[in-house]
């Protein structure tokens, strides 16, 4: 039945030393949650670190990063939580009289109030300037402390999206596709030709040639291959 | 656990019907990434066991009502496809979904960080494409590696494994024979890190003695079980 070998229990390896993966490859080391990080002593815990019981452990799957005193996991997948003044690209939800709701792609939607939309709006008319379904450039307005957001259309740029495409990866694959001072993206633009405005949730608005937007939708998810091992 | 009867399950040599011996698991194999749409994803096989799992969010968690304040909600279910067993399932939830699911769902809040998330959801589905025995084990820990997958800030992963009695022996990781007509299934969720337990069942009886055996086989297997899934998890990400 079972013709490849049969995983035994005396097969099994050492566990973790005392030190933990900490001390062997410094810089290039994956973990996955649950992995001891060695002794929490003298150590801060960043980002996807727990200190527990002296330990220092992942809480995240990723590449350990260490920085000074503090230890923290870089993940390998991300989900966008709003900070105050992100640009982001948004799809309406829901809408009652004077709110829209908006999803971010975070775990918490956020709210667009009627007085924080696109021009003057009277009470009830909210569907018929944006529609369930669509999609908005936006800004966050403000972030509380029960993770609620309130995103704003008033401000530069921020509009209805009613043409090209919007493509998505990981908020923590931006630097790449913007690079350092943004050189990568302005090459991009250039090179296809297309308008481009990368929200900081991850999300972009393609807007151009039809193959504009297949080069840049094929550059998108080469980047997206090269983080995850080609699985999507 | 029909109960043995006539049915020897063990040969004079100590080995199962599988040529096994009692501490042998059965050949696993795990693969992250498989569903390219979710946040994460796993396919495991165990035996002739394949579970695949995806896990979505955290997002806003609708309805409404079923959102917490101080926590987000795991959302888990388990389904058996009707063609994974050689009796055809009948689609849809059942009272042994709706256990499996319940059960699966306290073993992950163990683990992940949901405090993290207020008033949001992750929602975990497990599929069942082809049965054996044990496939609440591999769906749990499946959806372990799913979670992980994902970035989801987890304690430790889960594993789950099963250990049983055949013929008045104590055995680790029963298939289909030994759990239909076994006398006692012992699955277990295991933190392997910690050694902390996360789920516990027995169907049967056993002895003080046997189910202190069967546990020790479960701890033993969890181990090895755990380096494949490090080993998956790392593969993933790295290649």
């Amino acid at each position: 039945m079972n013709s490849g070998p049969v995983a035994r229990l005396d097969n099994m390896s050492k566990k973790n030393g005392a030190a933990g993966p900490r001390k062997n490859n410094r810089g290039q080391t994956l973990v996955v949650p649950g992995e001891d990080l060695g002794d929490s002593e003298g150590f801060e815990a960043g980002h996807g670190v727990m200190a527990i019981s002296g330990r220092l452990k992942a809480v995240k799957q990723g590449r350990l990063r260490e920085k000074g005193r503090s230890i923290s996991v870089e993940p390998t997948h991300t989900r966008y939580i709003p900070r105050p003044g992100d640009l982001v690209i948004g799809y309406i939800e829901g809408c009652t009289n004077n709110i829209w709701f908006i999803e971010l792609g975070a775990p918490f939607n956020a709210i667009l109030p009627m007085s924080l939309g696109p021009g003057k709006i009277d009470f009830g008319g909210t569907r018929s300037v944006m529609d369930i379904g669509e999609a908005v450039l936006c800004r966050i307005q403000e972030v509380e402390e029960t993770h609620s957001s309130v995103v704003t259309m008033k401000g530069m740029g921020l509009r209805k999206i009613r043409s090209g495409v919007i493509e998505e990866i990981d908020p923590h694959l931006l630097g790449r596709l913007i690079g350092k001072g943004g050189e990568t993206l302005r090459r991009l633009k250039a090179e296809t030709d297309c308008r481009i405005v990368v929200a900081d949730n991850g999300r972009m608005w393609v807007d151009g040639d039809l193959d504009g937007i297949l080069d840049v939708r094929n550059r998108l998810s080469a980047i997206s291959g090269d983080s995850n091992g080609g699985a999507n | 656990m029909g109960g043995y009867g006539d049915m020897q399950m063990i040969d004079e040599n100590g080995l199962r019907v599988d040529g096994r011996s009692p501490g042998d698991i059965r050949e696993i194999t795990i693969e992250t990434g498989v569903i390219p749409v979710a946040d994460g994803s796993c396919r495991m096989t165990w035996g002739t066991n394949e579970a695949i799992v995806a896990v979505y969010g955290p997002m806003e968690a609708h309805p409404r009502k079923i959102q917490r304040q101080d926590r987000a909600v795991l959302d888990v279910a388990y389904n058996m496809a009707p063609f994974s067993t050689t009796d055809r399932m009948r689609p849809g939830f059942n009272r042994r979904s709706r256990e499996i699911s319940k059960v699966t769902k306290d073993a992950l809040e163990s683990v992940v960080l949901l405090e993290l998330y207020p008033r949001s959801k992750i929602r975990v589905t497990i599929e069942i494409v082809s049965a054996e025995a044990g496939t609440r084990c591999v769906g749990l820990t499946a959806a372990s590696v799913a979670l992980a997958d994902a970035g989801i800030p987890m304690t430790d992963l889960v594993v789950s494994v099963a250990s049983g009695k055949i013929n008045d022996v104590v055995v680790c990781d029963l298939n289909k024979e030994e759990d239909n007509y076994g006398e006692a299934d012992l699955p277990m969720g295991i933190l392997p890190n910690s050694g902390e337990l996360v789920f516990l069942q027995m169907d049967g009886n056993l002895s003080q003695e046997e189910f202190m055996e069967a546990w020790q086989y479960n701890m033993d297997a969890a181990q090895v079980v755990h380096e494949m899934m490090v080993e998956a998890l790392k593969r993933g990400d790295s290649q």
